[in-house]
C-alpha cells in the first residue's frame, strides 16, 4: 500500500478538476482499532507525539486515566476513558483511541473554503496543508467528530495525519508500531474490515459480548479508521463517539443548494438590473427642470437636471 | 434665516456632511466585506482575496472590517432611524409598484425625505446588520464553542450566509437605483445637494416641508 507519489481525490476549495482524480488505481488505507484488546497504556499517544514532533502541553487531571478532555491541536491522539456501570451492577472500563476518523466524505474538506488547505488522496487519507489554511475554522464546524483544532499561535489547524509521511514509505503509522497488545492494526481497508467483522463474530459468539460489531459509520460512507466495539449499539459510550455521524445537515445545505441559490439570485438580480435598464432607462427629470436630456426616453419630454453631473 | 430652502448655488441640501461621511463609511466596509466573504463563498471568487492582499489577510480583516461596517449602521440608526418609520403613503407606495418600476412616477405617491424602498433599504440592512454580526462572531471565534453548543455554529454559518445574501440583494438594487436610474442621486451623497427638479420628483413632500420651514423661519 506504499505509494510512490500520493495522488489527490479531493481538494478543499478548488474551481475546476482535481488532478488524479480517478486516474490511477489505488488501495485505500485503513485503521483498525480493537477497543476490546486496548489496555489504555497511551504508547500511541506518546508515538504520536514523537513522530509528529509535537510540542508539549498541560495534562488535565479529570479523576479518570484520560490524558486531558479532548484532543488539541498539538495532540492528535488521545485514549478515552470511560468508567460504564453496566446493568448488573459491573463495571466495564471503555478505552478508545480518538483521532481523526479519514471519514470517505470529510465533512472538514466539504466545509473548508480555502483552495488546497485540506486534500483526500486516493488512499484515503484526509490531510491538512497548514501553508494554504487561512485559519477560519470552517473545518470545525464541519467535522462530526470533533476533530481539527485551531492553534491560537499559529492560526491555522491541525490534526492527525494518518502519519502519510510514513504510509508513503511503506510504513505503518506510528501509534500502530507503538502498540504492545496489537489492538492497531494497518492495511487496506478490505483486509481491515474483513479482520474486524472476524474479531466481532468472535466476541459476539465465543465471548459473551451479543452486541459486538464493527464501526465504520455509512452516514460519512465508512471512515478509514474503524472500531471493533464490544457493544456496537452503543458507541456514545466510548467517549462519545457519534452513533450515526453525518456532515451537519446546516452545512451540506450551506455548501450545496445554498450556494446554488445564492449564484442564481446574484446572478438573477444582476442580468435584471440591467435589463431593467434596458428596457426602462433612468428615471428622469420632471419637466420643470430647464435642460433636456438629450436623447432621453421617447415617450416623454425628457430633461437633465443642470450642473451636477460632469 | 432665509425665506428659501435653497443654498447659495440655487441647489437643495439633501445630506449633511456628517451623513455624507456615515454613508461612505458603511458603504466602504460594506463593499470590502462583500468582496472578502464571495472570496470564501465559492472556490471561484477565491481569486479576489488573493487580489485584496492574500486569502490569510482577507481572513484576519473582514471581522474586523465588518464591526466598523456595524458601527456605521448604527450611526445610520441614531441619525435616521426616527425617519423611517412607515406612513400611509409607503403603503401606497408598494401597491403602486408597478408603476415606480415601469417609470411611471406620477401614479406613484409622493415621498417624504425617504421613500418607501430606501426605508425597505434601511431596515434591511439594520436587522440583517444585526444579525451578521452575531453569527459573524461565532464565525469569528469558532474555536471557541465548546463541543456541546456546536449547533450555535452549525446554525451560524447559515445565518451569515442568508444574511449577506439578502443585504447582497438590497445592495444591487440601491446601488442601481443610485447610480443609474435616478441620475443625481450619487451627487446628494457625494457633495450633498440636489436640484430643486430632482427634490420635486423624488421626494415632493420633503421639499415642500422644506419651503414650509423656510417660510415659517421668515
Ligand atoms: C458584522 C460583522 C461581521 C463579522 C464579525 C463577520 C465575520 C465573518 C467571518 C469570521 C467569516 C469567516 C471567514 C472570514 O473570516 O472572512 C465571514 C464570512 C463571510 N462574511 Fe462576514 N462578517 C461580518 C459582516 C459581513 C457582512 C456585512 C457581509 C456582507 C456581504 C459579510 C459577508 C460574508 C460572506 C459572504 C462570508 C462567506 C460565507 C461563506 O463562506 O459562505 N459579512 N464573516
Ligand atoms: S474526522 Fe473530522 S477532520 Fe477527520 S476526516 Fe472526518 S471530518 Fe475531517
Ligand atoms: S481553518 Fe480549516 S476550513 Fe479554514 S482554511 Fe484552514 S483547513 Fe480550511
Amino acid at each position: 500500500m506504499s505509494q510512490a507519489t500520493l495522488e489527490i481525490r479531493a481538494i478543499s476549495g478548488h474551481a475546476g478538476s482535481v488532478p488524479g482524480a480517478g486516474v490511477r488505481r489505488e488501495f485505500e488505507v485503513c485503521k483498525l482499532i480493537d477497543t476490546t484488546t486496548c489496555i489504555g497504556c497511551k504508547a500511541c499517544e506518546v508515538a504520536c507525539l514523537e513522530w509528529n514532533g509535537l510540542s508539549f502541553s498541560e495534562t488535565t487531571f479529570n479523576n479518570s486515566y484520560q490524558t486531558m478532555p479532548e484532543t488539541q491541536w498539538n495532540y492528535w491522539n488521545l485514549i478515552k476513558f470511560n468508567e460504564h456501570e453496566r446493568e448488573d451492577g459491573t463495571l466495564q472500563l471503555l478505552m478508545r483511541k480518538d483521532q481523526c476518523m479519514h471519514c470517505e466524505e470529510p465533512g472538514c474538506l466539504i466545509a473548508c473554503p480555502a483552495d488546497g488547505a485540506i486534500v483526500q488522496y486516493v488512499n484515503g487519507i484526509v490531510d491538512f496543508q497548514q501553508e494554504h489554511c487561512i485559519g477560519c475554522g470552517y473545518c470545525v464546524t464541519g467535522c462530526p467528530f470533533n476533530i481539527p483544532k485551531f492553534s491560537p499561535t499559529a492560526r491555522k489547524v491541525f490534526k492527525c495525519t494518518l502519519c502519510v509521511d510514513r504510509v508513503t514509505q511503506g510504513l505503518e503509522p506510528a501509534c500502530i508500531k507503538a502498540c504492545p497488545t496489537g489492538c492497531l492494526h494497518f492495511g487496506t481497508k478490505p483486509e481491515m474490515k474483513a479482520l474486524a467483522e472476524n474479531r466481532a463474530t468472535q466476541l459476539r459468539e465465543n465471548s459473551g459480548f451479543e452486541n459486538a460489531g464493527v464501526y465504520d459509520p455509512p452516514g460519512v460512507r465508512g471512515t478509514h479508521v474503524i472500531y471493533v466495539l464490544h457493544d456496537a449499539s452503543n458507541p456514545e459510550l466510548y467517549g462519545g463517539l457519534p452513533k450515526d455521524p453525518h456532515v451537519p445537515w446546516t452545512v451540506s445545505f450551506w455548501k450545496g443548494p445554498l450556494k446554488w441559490i445564492g449564484n442564481i439570485a446574484m446572478i438573477g438580480g444582476l442580468l435584471g438590473v440591467f435589463a431593467h435598464y434596458l428596457r426602462f432607462g433612468p428615471k428622469v427629470e420632471s419637466a420643470d427642470d430647464e435642460t433636456p436630456r438629450p436623447g432621453g426616453a421617447a415617450s416623454r419630454p425628457a430633461t437633465r437636471e443642470p450642473g451636477n453631473r460632469p | 434665516m432665509s425665506s428659501t430652502p435653497l443654498l447659495a448655488n440655487g441647489r437643495v441640501l439633501r445630506y449633511s456632511f456628517r451623513e455624507r461621511l456615515v454613508h461612505w463609511l458603511a458603504g466602504f466596509s460594506y463593499v470590502y466585506l462583500l468582496l472578502t466573504g464571495l472570496a470564501f463563498w465559492s472556490p471561484w471568487l477565491f481569486w479576489i482575496a488573493v487580489v485584496l492582499g492574500g486569502p490569510t489577510v482577507s481572513r484576519e480583516l473582514h471581522p474586523w472590517v465588518g464591526l466598523i461596517f456595524v458601527f456605521a449602521t448604527f450611526l445610520m440608526y441614531g441619525m435616521w432611524g426616527g425617519q423611517m418609520h412607515e406612513t400611509e403613503p409607503d403603503k401606497e407606495f408598494w401597491r403602486a409598484l408597478g408603476h415606480y418600476v415601469r417609470n411611471e412616477d406620477e401614479l406613484v405617491p409622493s415621498a417624504g425625505r425617504f421613500n418607501a424602498g430606501q426605508k425597505l433599504l434601511f431596515w434591511g440592512f439594520f436587522w440583517c446588520g444585526i444579525l451578521l454580526l452575531l453569527s459573524g462572531l461565532v464565525l469569528w471565534f469558532t474555536h471557541l464553542i465548546p463541543w456541546g453548543l456546536r449547533y450555535v455554529r452549525y446554525t451560524a454559518v447559515l445565518v451569515h450566509a442568508t444574511c449577506a445574501l439578502l443585504t447582497i440583494g438590497l445592495f444591487i438594487i440601491h446601488v442601481y437605483m443610485g447610480t443609474a436610474m435616478e441620475r443625481g442621486a450619487i451627487g446628494s451623497v457625494i457633495r450633498g445637494d440636489v436640484s430643486v427638479g430632482w427634490a420635486k420628483r423624488y421626494h415632493r413632500v420633503w421639499y415642500e416641508h422644506l419651503l414650509r420651514d423656510a417660510a415659517a423661519r421668515k
